[in-house]
């Protein structure tokens, strides 16, 4: 029983973490309609950036946190500008190549600079690890999840409330009606990547706080897509839902049907959920006209 | 429309080489393909011989993705499964003109199985199916270990033709190429069948497609079964060629790999894939031959170019999207065209 709930636990924690890197994807895919591969490898990039700030650069940790996430909305301009914006009105598979290829380029950029091997970032957050009564809980895993838990939050609050929110939601849904009702679309565009990069950064550095740093942390946004798909892809609150629940069903496999289950247990999920429910749990079911 | 050449009838209009330039042009290409192991160096023809498995490959992934428009992610996976059945096969004595047909009837047939989300999802949601279809595959790769060997890998006896053994390059070549000719004008063909114009109509709107009478689902089974045999046999001839392998070669980046080729090449043709397959692999060879040159006089300069290799590749990608969508094609028509009308400017 205790061993259960220490998978379980586990799992719902790391799950967190997953759930951020499942927004950032759906920011994206919401506010602009592009699929976006490349959410591991701006995850990565954001965290060697923040790397680079604080060992490289020597700045405190939390000062190199911010300069990693303005160097990463910076990062999401020019992208947005060069590869995405070009191609807007294109069909979903040129999209999602450009983003294929987008982390393709970021990937080798990483590994051109700083190299195959792995790294230690400076702790963001404590590291003591927390004692609920027999259960023992890494002190990373738990304040990981608990930024998570914040950050998502706010992102929940900032899309029902701020001013800002609302005009993103309203681009995401028609965009021509929310030009037309004086809404800078292009501006909206540019703030979801940047946003996205942002909360993709965050995870990275939670992420390489807890695993360490190098090019295969891009790799664990992989089974991200295992929520998205089980959530539905345009709903924030399903990736989180749907993103707790991988974490907890990989934690469990892996403790129970061993290591190997992990790799395989999120994709078994997907093609299930494909057949059985294609829009997911919360997402829009879309009726299709000629 | 090229000068001075004209039909009497509607079929030699619809032949596949419809002008005598044409049909010069193709001799000569052939001619090249037939002496190309007598002239050219070691190095050259083992890279023909990889280019030609690329061509197969792409060929089959141009079907699928820029005929029918359904996206896949596990082409590396199949060609896997070409190369493992044709391993397992070809230890146990069978001809490599058996396995080789069966190692595509193999992945046709997981083609299908993977294809079957597409009744349901369409565009993101089936790429993203068949990325887990992917995953799933190279796990058994890994973990089967009595049929692909697990993670050391296995190796594939020599394809013999009648008790002669097709060793070395040389004549491997020319299983590779004959097997390239054929399935490219098969290819051609199919494009022009009831089938292919099928998935022409299918990739432009489905839901008219349908309308109009196509089976959906019987449509895009058949264009994922068929991508899926081109792989199974390029997969099985990769086999061949290399005579061992390891699940680490059918990584997600043989599949994007193969995707490249189809979007720099040209979506939905056949010119576009050959030329695709030829491009994305001399590229990174080309980087690797300058990497070597400069590394004499930087020496650091090996550790990134691999890396950088990686950059090439997705800023080809990029730039293709962005600048040329219809790929390498377009830009061998628009070359066609100055010399059709050669003095003259178009």
């Amino acid at each position: 029983m205790i061993e259960f709930l220490e998978y379980s636990l586990l799992g719902l924690l790391s799950g967190g973490v997953m759930a951020l890197i499942a927004l950032s994807f759906v920011l994206v895919y919401k506010g602009t309609g592009a699929v976006n591969f490349a959410v591991g490898e701006i995850m990565m990039v954001g965290a060697y950036l923040y790397y680079a700030a604080a060992s490289t650069f020597g700045l405190p940790p939390l000062l190199a946190f911010v300069v990693s996430l303005g160097a990463i909305a910076l990062l999401a301009l020019v992208v947005e500008r060069a590869v995405l914006r070009p191609l807007s009105g294109q069909p979903t598979v040129s999209v999602m190549m450009a983003t294929i290829g987008m982390a393709s380029i970021m990937h080798g950029g990483v590994e051109a600079i700083w190299g195959g091997d792995t790294y230690a970032p400076p702790p963001l957050l404590p590291r003591s690890p927390v004692f609920l009564g027999e259960i023992l809980i890494p002190g990373t895993v738990l304040g990981n999840f608990a930024v998570s838990a914040l950050l998502i939050i706010g992102f929940l609050l900032f899309f029902r409330y701020s001013k800002t929110g609302v005009a993103l939601r309203a681009t995401a849904s028609d965009p021509v009606t929310a030009a037309t009702l004086g809404i800078n679309i292009h501006f909206a565009s540019r703030l979801t990547w940047m946003l996205a990069g942002g909360v993709g950064t965050v995870a990275g550095v939670l992420i390489s706080n807890s695993a360490g740093l190098s090019p295969a942390l891009a790799a664990a946004a992989l089974s991200v897509f295992a929520a998205i798909i089980l959530g539905g892809m345009d709903s924030v609150l399903g990736a989180i839902v749907a993103s707790l629940m991988i974490g907890l069903v990989e934690s469990l496999a892996a403790g129970y049907l061993g290591g190997k289950a992990r790799d395989i247990v999120p994709y078994l999920v997907v093609l299930l959920i494909l057949v059985i429910r294609p829009y997911g749990i919360f997402g829009t079911r879309t009726i299709e006209r000629l | 429309m090229r000068t001075g050449v004209f039909y009497e009838q509607y079929l030699s209009e619809e032949r596949m080489w419809n002008t005598p330039v044409k049909r010069w042009w193709v001799a000569v290409l052939v001619l090249l393909l037939l002496t190309l192991p007598f002239w050219s160096t070691k190095y050259l023809l083992a890279m023909a011989c990889i280019i030609g498995i690329h061509i197969l490959a792409t060929l089959g992934l141009n079907l699928t993705t820029g005929n029918a428009g359904l996206i896949s992610l596990s082409h590396g996976a199949f060609l896997g499964v070409g190369c493992y059945t044709v391993a397992y096969l070809g230890k146990m004595g069978v001809p490599f003109f058996v396995t080789l047909p069966i190692a595509g009837l193999l992945a046709a047939a997981l083609g299908v199985v993977v294809g079957l989300p597409s009744l349901r999802v369409k565009g993101i949601y089936l790429a993203i199916a068949t990325l887990a279809a992917h995953f799933l595959l190279t796990f058994v790769f890994r973990e089967w270990g009595s049929v692909t060997g697990g993670i050391q890998g296995t190796s594939i006896p020599k394809a013999s033709l009648f008790g002669y053994a097709l060793s070395g390059d040389f004549d491997n070549f020319y299983l590779i190429y004959g097997l390239v000719f054929l399935m490219a004008v098969a290819a051609r063909n199919l494009a022009r069948t009831y089938i292919g114009r099928a998935f022409i109509a299918v990739r432009d709107r489905d839901i008219s497609a349908e309308i109009l009478g196509v089976h959906l689902l019987t449509t895009k089974l058949q264009a994922f079964a068929i991508g899926a045999f081109y792989a199974g046999v390029a997969g099985g001839v990769l086999g061949y060629f290399y005579g061992a392998i390891t699940p680490e070669y059918f990584s997600l980046n043989l599949s994007i790999f193969y995707l490249a080729a189809v979007i720099t090449g040209g979506l939905g043709s056949v010119l576009g894939s050959v030329l695709g397959a030829v491009f994305m692999t001399f590229v990174p060879e080309l980087l690797r031959l300058l990497a070597n040159l400069g590394a004499q006089s930087f020496p650091g300069l090996a550790s990134i170019v691999l890396p950088m290799g990686q950059v090439v590749f997705g800023l080809l990608i990029i730039g293709f999207l962005v600048f040329e969508p219809h790929g390498l094609t377009a830009v061998w028509r628009r070359i066609q065209r100055v010399f059709h009308l050669w003095p003259f400017k178009t």
